[in-house]
Parts: C-alpha cells; sequence; structure tokens
C-alpha cells in the first residue's frame, strides 16, 4: 500500500513544489491541495484556511452574503508596544484582506439556512476584540430573531490584547450571546479548528450545543508554554489535540474537513427536528418567551433585524468585501 | 520651548508608568485583605459551602452563604491566602475546574433559594497545569459566565486585588461590577503582556500602562460602576476601612438593584456586557455609529 502512495507521490510532485506540506514536508501542487480541501494528500495533515476557504467548503454555492463588513476597530487603549495597534490593524487587513478576524453573515449549508460566523487565524491569530465580539453577538441576536440555526468556526490564539480589559469583556459578551441563541431555542453548533485557544475556547466556542473539532486541531485554555513555565509539568502525549479532548469528552465528535459540510448539515436538521409540528410549536413557544424578555430590556427593544441588515443593504465604499482569494496560509500568532 | 515641552511629556509619560506599576504592586501586596478578610468582617455568621458535587473542593474559590446586615446572601470568592502555607493551600488563588463548578453550583443555590450574590474577584488568572487542561478548564470558565449571565437574583462583583484574565471574569459576569481603587484588572498580567508583545517581561512595567488596568481607567471604559476608596496608601494599611468601604458599595449595589424585577436584572446584565466593547460602523453616509458605551447607573 505504501507502495503506491510512493509512485503517485513521484508523478504528481511538481519540480519545484507549490505547496508544502507543514507536516510531512512533501510538495504537491495548488490546484491538487486545493481539491482536497487544504488537506495534505499524503499525510492527512489539516492545514490551516482562510475564512474566505472555509465558506467556500462549508457554504452551499453562492449561498453565503456577508452581514456587518463595516464594523470597524478602534484603538481605545491608544495601545502601542513595539508597534501602534492601529498599524497592526492595518497589516492585518492588507495581508489577508478582510476588516477583522471573523466573518459574518447568511448561508446555506446542505440546504440549511442559517447564520454563519467563521474567524480567520491569519488575522492578528484570530485574536477576540470589540469588533469580534459585536459580530458574534449580531449573529447570535439575528439568529435568534429569525429563528435560524447560528453556525460559528472558531479558531483563535486568545484576547486581543491591545484592546486591554475591554478585549477580555467580549468573552462575557459572546457568552450572553450564546445565552440569547439558547433562549430562542435555535440550534448552535461550533467547529474548533486550529488553534482554538484562550478567551474563545473559554467562552462562546465551548457553549455550543454541539461542539466539534478538526482532526489535530490544538484546543486549550492555557498553552504548553505557559503551563511548562508556570507548573514545568510535563505535558503528557497528544495534550490539547482534538482526539484528547474528544477522549476526555470535552468534544462530540472529531469530524476530518471532507466529512464536515454534511456532518454540520445533518446537525442542523436533526435540532430543528424536521417539520414535525409538535417540535416547531416548541420553539415557536420559546421565541415567544425569548421576545417578552427582549421587551423588558430597557432599550433593548430596537428593531433587531433593521439593525442587522442596514450596513449590508447601505453598504458602499472602501470596505473590504468577502474575501474572494482564498489559498492555504501558515500563520503565527 | 518645544524641547521643554518634549521634556515635560515624556515625564509625565514616567510617571504614568510609574502609577500603573505601582497599582500593580499594592493590588498584589502581601498584606492586601482577602476574600476571606472580607466576608469576616462584613458577613455575620458565614457557613462556609464546599465542594463541586462531582469530584473535588477548589479551595482558591471559597463560597458560602451568610449575613449581610439584615439579608442572607450567598458570597463567592478568590482566596489567595497570605503566609506561604496559605498561599499553597489556596494556589495563590489559582482556580482550577472543579473552583468553578463549586462556584456553579452555588449561584445555583442563590437562585433557588432568591438570595442575592456577592462575589470577590482575587486571582492572577484561573490555574495553567495540565490537569486542570484537561479536567474542561475552558467550558468550565464558560459556563461559570454564562450560569451567571442567567441569574435573576442580584449580583454584585467586587475587584479587590487582581482580577486576572478570564479567571477572575468568571465570577464577575455581575449587574455592578465595583473595583477597589487600587485594584487591577485586566485581559492579561503585564508580565505576561510584555513576554508576547515585547518579547520581554522585564517590560511588564510598559505593558502595564498600556493596558490600562486600574480601576479609574475601567471605569472610563464603563467596565466598572464605581471605584471604591481605599485608606490612603492602600487597603492593608487599614483593613477594617477598606472593608467598611466595601460594605457601603455593595449595600448600595444592592438596594438599586432591589428596585428591580428578577427577570429584568437578568436582562439588564445581558445588555450591560452587550455594550462593552468600542468600534466603529461607518453607514452609508460615512458617520460613526457607535462609541464608548455610557451605562453607569
Ligand atoms: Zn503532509
Amino acid at each position: 500500500m505504501s507502495v503506491t502512495v510512493e509512485i503517485e507521490r513521484r508523478d504528481s510532485r511538481p519540480a519545484k513544489p507549490e505547496w508544502i506540506c507543514p507536516s510531512c514536508k512533501d510538495g504537491a501542487r495548488l490546484a491538487d491541495v486545493r481539491g482536497n480541501l487544504f488537506v495534505c494528500p499524503y499525510c492527512g495533515f489539516h492545514t490551516r484556511i482562510t475564512a474566505g476557504e472555509r465558506i467556500r467548503q462549508l457554504a452551499d454555492p453562492e449561498s453565503f452574503s456577508e452581514l456587518w463588513p463595516f464594523v470597524r476597530t478602534l484603538d481605545p487603549l491608544g495601545f502601542t508596544d513595539l508597534e501602534a495597534y492601529p498599524d497592526r490593524v492595518r497589516e492585518a487587513q492588507a495581508k489577508t484582506g478582510l476588516a477583522e478576524a471573523i466573518v459574518t453573515g447568511s448561508a446555506t449549508i446542505e440546504g440549511n439556512a442559517c447564520v454563519l460566523a467563521v474567524m480567520d487565524f491569519g488575522f492578528l491569530g484570530g485574536s477576540m476584540g470589540s469588533v469580534v465580539g459585536e459580530k458574534l453577538w449580531r449573529s447570535a441576536e439575528l439568529a435568534a430573531a429569525q429563528d435560524l440555526p447560528l453556525v460559528a468556526v472558531c479558531s483563535s490564539g486568545g484576547a486581543r490584547m491591545q484592546e486591554g480589559v475591554l478585549s477580555l469583556m467580549q468573552m462575557a459578551k459572546t457568552s450572553c450571546a450564546v445565552d440569547v441563541v439558547n433562549e430562542a431555542g435555535t440550534p448552535f453548533v461550533a467547529v474548533l479548528v486550529d488553534p482554538c485557544t484562550g478567551g474563545v475556547v473559554a467562552s462562546f466556542a465551548t457553549l455550543a450545543d454541539i461542539c466539534i473539532a478538526e482532526p489535530g486541531a490544538k484546543l486549550y485554555f492555557s498553552g504548553p508554554r505557559v503551563i511548562q513555565q508556570t507548573t514545568r509539568e510535563a505535558l503528557p502525549e497528544g495534550f490539547s489535540t482534538a482526539e484528547r479532548n474528544l477522549e476526555l469528552g470535552h468534544l462530540d465528535a472529531v469530524v476530518p474537513r471532507k466529512e464536515l459540510k454534511t456532518k454540520v448539515g445533518n446537525y442542523l436538521r436533526l435540532l430543528e427536528g424536521g417539520d414535525t409540528p409538535e417540535r416547531r410549536d416548541t420553539r415557536r413557544a420559546r421565541g415567544r418567551s425569548k421576545r417578552g424578555l427582549a421587551q423588558a430590556t430597557a432599550d433593548g427593544a430596537r428593531a433587531i433585524a433593521a439593525l442587522a441588515w442596514r450596513s449590508f443593504v447601505g453598504g458602499s465604499g472602501e470596505a473590504p468585501g468577502p474575501p474572494e482569494e482564498a489559498s492555504a496560509r501558515e500563520e503565527t500568532p | 520651548m518645544e524641547k521643554l515641552q518634549g521634556r515635560l511629556k515624556r515625564l509625565q509619560h514616567e510617571k504614568r508608568r510609574r502609577d500603573a506599576w505601582l497599582t500593580v504592586e499594592i493590588a498584589r501586596h502581601r498584606d492586601r485583605p482577602r476574600t476571606r478578610d472580607y466576608i469576616a468582617t462584613l458577613i455575620d455568621g458565614f457557613e462556609e459551602l464546599k465542594g463541586d458535587r462531582l469530584r473535588a473542593d477548589d479551595p482558591a474559590i471559597v463560597g458560602g452563604i451568610g449575613w449581610f446586615g439584615d439579608r442572607a446572601v450567598l458570597v463567592v470568592g478568590h482566596q489567595k491566602g497570605r503566609t506561604l502555607d496559605e498561599q499553597t493551600v489556596h494556589n495563590f488563588g489559582m482556580a482550577r475546574p472543579e473552583g468553578y463548578r463549586k462556584a456553579q453550583r452555588l449561584f445555583s443555590l442563590a437562585e433557588r433559594h432568591a438570595l442575592p450574590v456577592l462575589t470577590f474577584v482575587d486571582t492572577p488568572g484561573a490555574y495553567p497545569g495540565v490537569a486542570a487542561e484537561e479536567g474542561g478548564q475552558a467550558r468550565a470558565i464558560a459556563e461559570t459566565m454564562l450560569k451567571m449571565a442567567r441569574l435573576t437574583v442580584p449580583v454584585v462583583a467586587t475587584v479587590i486585588g487582581e482580577g486576572g484574565s478570564g479567571g477572575a471574569l468568571a465570577l464577575a459576569v455581575a449587574d455592578r461590577v465595583l473595583m477597589q481603587e487600587n485594584a487591577t484588572y485586566s485581559v492579561i498580567s503585564p508580565e505576561g503582556c510584555a513576554a508576547i508583545l515585547w518579547r520581554d517581561a522585564a517590560f511588564a512595567p510598559q505593558a502595564a500602562e498600556a493596558l490600562h488596568p486600574t480601576a479609574s481607567q475601567l471605569y472610563e471604559l464603563g467596565v466598572v460602576e464605581k471605584v471604591v476608596e481605599e485608606p490612603r496608601g492602600g487597603a492593608h494599611n487599614n483593613p477594617e476601612a477598606a472593608a467598611a468601604k466595601v460594605g457601603e458599595a455593595i449595600g448600595a449595589a444592592l438596594a438599586e438593584l432591589d428596585q428591580v424585577e428578577p427577570e429584568t436584572r437578568r436582562a439588564r446584565r445581558r445588555e450591560r456586557f452587550r455594550r462593552l466593547g468600542v468600534w466603529a460602523e461607518p453607514d452609508a453616509g460615512g458617520t460613526v455609529l457607535s462609541a464608548i458605551p455610557d451605562m453607569r447607573p
């Protein structure tokens, strides 16, 4: 068997490889890798992909329309380390073609309408600042208001330090967003992809109804480096990998990228309860009590849907659109 | 003249840095009153309740019921300890999943019996160990926040020392967040931030200044509702007086929250966190739609 693989590899290996697997270091043509969803054709390593590529893989063709693309990062603390925060943001925008570390919108997955939020690790390590928190909140609010499921693909190095305590607050904000979705009784599926760490994994990502991960994804709150610096403990084999997390009971499943779309589609259909009137009525009833609560909020009773679609409909000008150019990247946070 | 102004600016800058670092040091001061000290002074007849009902009791988080004035309350807080022995027992206030699960089950108890919840925040952060990670630290923190968000009883959190990262926030999803004058509250420790962004932990004072972790700065950002005054030089100089001020502030917050219906309290708490964050959204006309929220009562 290994012989066949060897032969194939030699045949398809270009003189100067366009793509090199970060794991097995073998080279391949980019088109082949892309056709294989940016999973290494030789060793099965799941490389990190951009939000645009993720949407291309997960959403039904032409079904995704971006929402709130104009929500912009500010610099609330005037934060400067070796570089000023606004410069870091501009660089990340130029590098990724994204406005922020999350892309949100409406889509269908295997025919199931949903709100889709996808994080991009390439944008400042997928760090969660005010914009990520706000767009996640709006996604949750829209899902609740429209009785749509929420699907979030989570990848993050943690909180956006440059926004100080405000980035920490996004953990609470996104956890409250899960409360909004839960109360509406609409499904929430989280897909954790490499790496999903820090403030994201300790907030909305692990609060989903169904929480799955891609093979080999690293998932942790405190990373190996912090653990070793603080406790000097030896790390067990496979520490923090998706497979280890599955074994420990922290995940519902580890799903290869190739099966991801089908799986998520299945989950949504099952949680939506098919079309039995009883289950629909149950959801509607929950939806009503939810709306009652929303109105109790002093000034929370603004028109959710109107807010949600405004920037989308009225949008024009220089904001970067959805990412067209999809390619595999290797990033360091 | 320009040269002089430049020098003045540099001096002011240095002063800000020194002030930020001084606050960090006072917040971590060995003799600073801890959660148990505040319980001893402010809560009568305190009955400690231990355990997460699953597998363990985490001494890094203490909890129990007692009387705050004439009303029964639930108290939960990080406990750091003072002597080295105490600190070891309490793991320096760094909680493990069982600590957060203990908090959750105590919050449920409070909800069931309509007890207001008082929390005290004082931790460098959640414990970064292998067993903690593999025991579900991430979800334990997330669930604790969600649990707090769902309470209909009044919830008042007070940051009394170090408010370190998610481990601190897990006990601070409250209706009112109070913060002592010399406490800090931050997404990451200055040392940790310096190690990552400056690539050298020695730049901790610079990081402390940049992170804006002090009570007055957090008040400006709308993250805390009230800065609680401390005795001159810090709470450790007169713990009794410091506790009296904290008690006063908690009492005032509870009195306000009593005026609100339970479900509304919950909805407003959610709205409180919904508004935290600073971003801009230029609409079609190019105007900025949102900026620093104003949510103080
Ligand atoms: Zn490979």
